[in-house]
């Protein structure tokens, strides 16, 4: 099979700057389109939350360049902070950087299954990122409807400044993004089950794989839904129907429309937006199952367990979505069971929690960078994952819902711990990416500065939510209650300024290390999975020429009588060395 | 590192298990039947939440430093182990326990809350939310709350014109409609949540309710007051960009303030 698929699928090495670097075939290359064009939009997502942070304890502080910031104009900010992070960094990076770059490597595959489908995922992408970005420049500027889009608010034009020509900006863009990720998880699935190396069986693929190909599967189950839901929002918007729209007038004016549901939409978009949390988790969640058994020194604990409970939360992630909507106005029946399943996922969640902790245990655990942003991983996604049962029973979600618990809780959890995958995986596979180490001494002023700046921002909401303050809020002058949390606010503003100042010190050490870095080893992890074993950084088609063959599981690591702590995918079989040297 | 990386974990756990315990910040005070049972699972929630919290950081930072590569001198390499079955079904039981436990415990609140209708003798008050501002109707001594019609809705008219209140249906001569919502102390109200243009919500903290006001929609929801007292109301959905000033009162009175109160709207009507 394998040596079939690789004739067919390899092609020629290109020629010339534009076939190399620009429009290029290589998963590896694309890999790193999608990396960059991540690392751009985080920083500009990061910028909008700082305005945002400003004007929530400054309300009347002119920023330099901007002026005043306008309530439309801070719900702007809103609106395009959170669609930024969500698709164009936490889905791009972990899934189109990462997952591109490395998952063809870990199984043994010369490229992805359609490289040109490939090449023409990450360009849709990239458009789809200009267009929402040019939605900050058009009349009325960038819609203020949030990154949920919830109709009517959404399917008005005249609901709001930026409803109009920013708002179908907005939808476009998303529309786009559909289409490229679609694209993406075909190549994705299809790559991992055609493609894989001799001897990679499905339970001998690494986590890293596992996730990525379950995280596909999601992106190709959710998107297409959205697709439909952006598309039918646009209809509503210029086509005269009215599925999300019912009898409605704003400021008095009759809107013309009758008969839509409100909730459709929201069902719609939750049916992607809940699977989406998990496509943006999933990937880090495999990373750092991969990094805790590299640095432990130790396989991972509880492989098979690791596999199903990937599955289960990807089969359960499609359950839960009405847990978004508890305050909707969905019958309260089907609230009550959406909230059972969505307990019921959190039992993987604890399942992958404890196989961390049990990796750990009795390891050997070196606290090289890659593996300090993997225990923060571990750190924070327990917290987020302890604040989800709360939201989860409808019963504690009546006060809960729209407040700032639910702000820390979806931070923590799928933006900051996605976000620390994303930084464990730069700091493990930079030397592989690009031939150098990153420095070392800031890589952990980094991390520390991070960690606890996250935990500053992020923890302080869970209190403020409850006690009352509301999301969305352009100004907290308004309603009494939030009066007495101003000094928490403040106190989370200044811990956001010192989180993002730190956030340069890795942008410095990602471009000085590219030119200047230590020149890095092979392996210098001493991991086991197929990357390694390869030239750094990797060839065109990824292994020269050579097609490897796998006898070893993913995580043999302190194997008694190897010769070294770790064995290689590609080494003779460890329960073949076992019986020559006479153990067990 | 091991040890800062300990020192760290730990610090964060013992600060956020401070503010847990010392609730320094806390729901309001509950002024509704409800929010002595919410409040009470919500403790329960908290308490074993903050004890799942406070044991994972705990083991995370004590692994870190007790199990930390203690270079070439320590002659002990890892354990080696791809895991323990028993060890995975016991905490897979143990979590589905608690998690789908914790949840079924609070069934019967919710049922109380959001399934069961409001009694029959329930004070209706009708809310209607637009942007930005709310208005509460009531359906005055016909009990019958008159037709409104979109096309006559006109938000600089205030009032029943802001409604679109038809004038010419019989059931809408009595119907009174104010700013500011005001209700008899325990007495269970019925809410009928309507909005005009986007999606609302009303919440009001002390009283543990919030519900979304969605147009095309006219939902039904219930609560009552054990306090008299005036409490603050804020739209809880993004609805545009007033959203944040779109709050108001709740005041809770005696029923005969109650009754008089509403008699001298009437009487203004005439």
């Amino acid at each position: 099979m394998a040596t079939h698929e690789h004739a067919v699928h390899a092609h020629a090495a290109p020629q010339g700057f534009i076939r190399k670097y620009v429009f290029s075939l290589d998963h590896k290359v694309i890999g790193l389109q999608y990396y960059f064009l991540a690392l751009a939009a985080v920083f500009t997502g990061m910028f909008l939350s700082l305005l945002m942070r400003i004007h929530l304890v400054w309300p009347n502080a002119s920023i330099p360049f901007f002026g005043d910031i306008k309530p439309e104009q801070y719900l702007s900010l809103l609106t395009m902070h959170g669609t930024i992070m969500v698709f164009f960094v936490l889905t791009t990076a972990p899934q189109g950087g990462f997952g591109n770059y490395f998952l063809p490597i870990q199984i043994g595959a010369p490229d992805m299954a359609f490289p040109v489908l490939n090449m023409l995922s990450f360009w849709t992408t990239l458009l789809g990122f200009i267009v929402l970005i040019a939605a900050f420049f058009v009349t009325g500027g960038a819609p203020l409807h949030g990154w949920t889009g919830y109709a009517p608010l959404s399917a008005l034009q005249s609901a709001g400044p930026g409803e109009g020509l920013g708002a179908d900006l907005w939808i476009t863009s998303i529309a786009i993004f559909c289409i490229g990720a679609l694209m993406g998880a075909l190549n994705f699935i299809t790559t991992t089950l055609d493609m894989r190396a001799k001897g990679m069986s499905l339970m001998r693929m690494p986590l890293t794989v596992w996730a990525w190909f379950v995280t596909a599967i999601l992106g190709l189950l959710a998107f297409g839904v959205l697709l439909s839901a952006g598309i039918l929002l646009l209809m509503d918007r210029h086509l005269g129907t009215s599925f999300f729209v019912p009898v409605t007038t704003v400021n008095g004016v009759l809107t013309g429309h009758k008969g839509g549901s409100p909730l459709l939409w929201q069902h719609l978009f939750w049916f992607f937006g809940h699977p989406e949390v998990y496509i943006a988790i999933l990937p880090a969640m495999g990373l750092c199952s991969q990094l805790l058994s590299v640095f432990s020194r130790k396989p991972i604990f509880g492989y098979k367990a690791m596999v199903y409970a990937i599955m289960a939360i990807g089969f359960l992630g499609f359950m839960v979505w009405g847990h978004h909507m508890f305050m909707s106005g969905m019958n309260p029946t089907v609230a009550f069971s959406f909230s059972v399943l969505t307990m019921g996922i959190g039992v993987p969640s604890a399942i992958k929690t404890f196989n961390w902790l049990g990796t750990l245990w009795r390891g050997r655990i070196r606290l090289s960078s890659p593996m300090l942003f993997a225990i923060g991983f571990v750190s924070l996604f327990v917290v987020g994952g302890i604040s989800g049962p709360f939201l989860a029973q409808p019963v504690l979600d009546i006060y809960l819902h729209e407040t700032f618990f639910v702000i820390a809780h979806f931070h923590l959890i799928m933006g900051v711990a996605s976000i620390f995958g994303i930084f464990a995986a730069t700091y493990y596979w930079f030397p592989k990416m690009f031939g150098r180490m990153m420095n070392e001494t800031l890589a952990k002023a980094h991390f520390f500065l991070t960690f606890i700046g996250a935990y500053c921002i992020f923890m302080p909401m869970h209190f403020t939510g409850m006690g009352g303050l509301l999301r969305r809020y352009s100004q907290y002058t308004e309603v009494q209650w939030m009066h007495s949390m101003a000094g928490v606010n403040k106190f989370i503003t200044f811990a956001a300024f010192v989180t993002i100042a730190s956030q340069f010190i890795f942008l410095f050490n990602f471009f000085w290390s590219m030119k200047k870095g230590e020149k890095a080893a092979d392996n210098p992890w001493e991991a086991t999975t197929l990357e390694w074993i390869t030239a750094t950084p990797p060839p065109h088609d990824n292994f020269g020429g050579v097609t490897p063959v796998v006898y070893n599981g993913p995580y043999e690591y302190s194997v008694p009588g190897a010769p070294k702590d770790f064995v290689m995918q590609t080494d003779p079989a460890v329960g073949d060395m076992d019986q020559k040297k006479g153990k067990h | 590192m091991g040890l800062v990386l300990l020192a760290v974990i730990w610090l964060i756990t013992l600060i956020g298990s401070y503010f847990i315990v010392a609730k320094t910040w806390w729901l309001p005070v509950g002024a509704s039947a409800a929010a002595a049972s919410i409040d009470h699972h919500f403790t329960v929630s908290y308490i074993l939440m903050g004890g799942v919290f406070i044991l994972a950081q705990l083991a995370l930072g004590w692994f870190v430093w007790k199990y930390r590569d203690r270079g070439a001198a320590a002659a002990e390499s890892a354990h080696y182990s791809h895991g323990n079955t028993t060890l995975e079904a016991v905490w897979t039981v143990l979590t589905i326990v608690l998690f789908v436990g914790l949840n079924l415990a609070s069934h019967s609140i919710w049922a109380a809350e959001r399934i069961d209708p409001a009694q029959p003798g329930a004070v209706q008050v009708e809310v209607t939310g637009m942007q930005f501002a709310w208005y509460f109707r009531y359906a005055g001594p016909d009990g019958k709350f008159g037709a409104t019609r979109p096309e006559l809705e006109d938000a600089s008219l205030g009032g029943a014109g802001a409604l679109g209140l038809d004038s010419n249906d019989p059931a809408s001569k009595d119907d009174v409609i104010t700013g500011v919502m005001v209700v008899p102390v325990n007495r269970e109200i019925e809410v009928i949540l309507r909005s005009h243009d986007v999606i609302h919500s009303f919440f009001v903290p002390a009283m543990r309710f919030k519900q979304d006001a969605v147009p095309g929609l006219a939902i039904h929801m219930h609560f009552t007051p054990i306090q008299t007292g005036e409490f603050e109301l804020a739209c809880a959905e993004l609805c545009g960009l007033g959203h944040y000033k779109m709050h108001g009162i709740v005041k809770v009175v005696s029923q005969e303030e109650f009754d008089k109160w509403l008699a001298e709207r009437e009487a203004e009507k005439q």
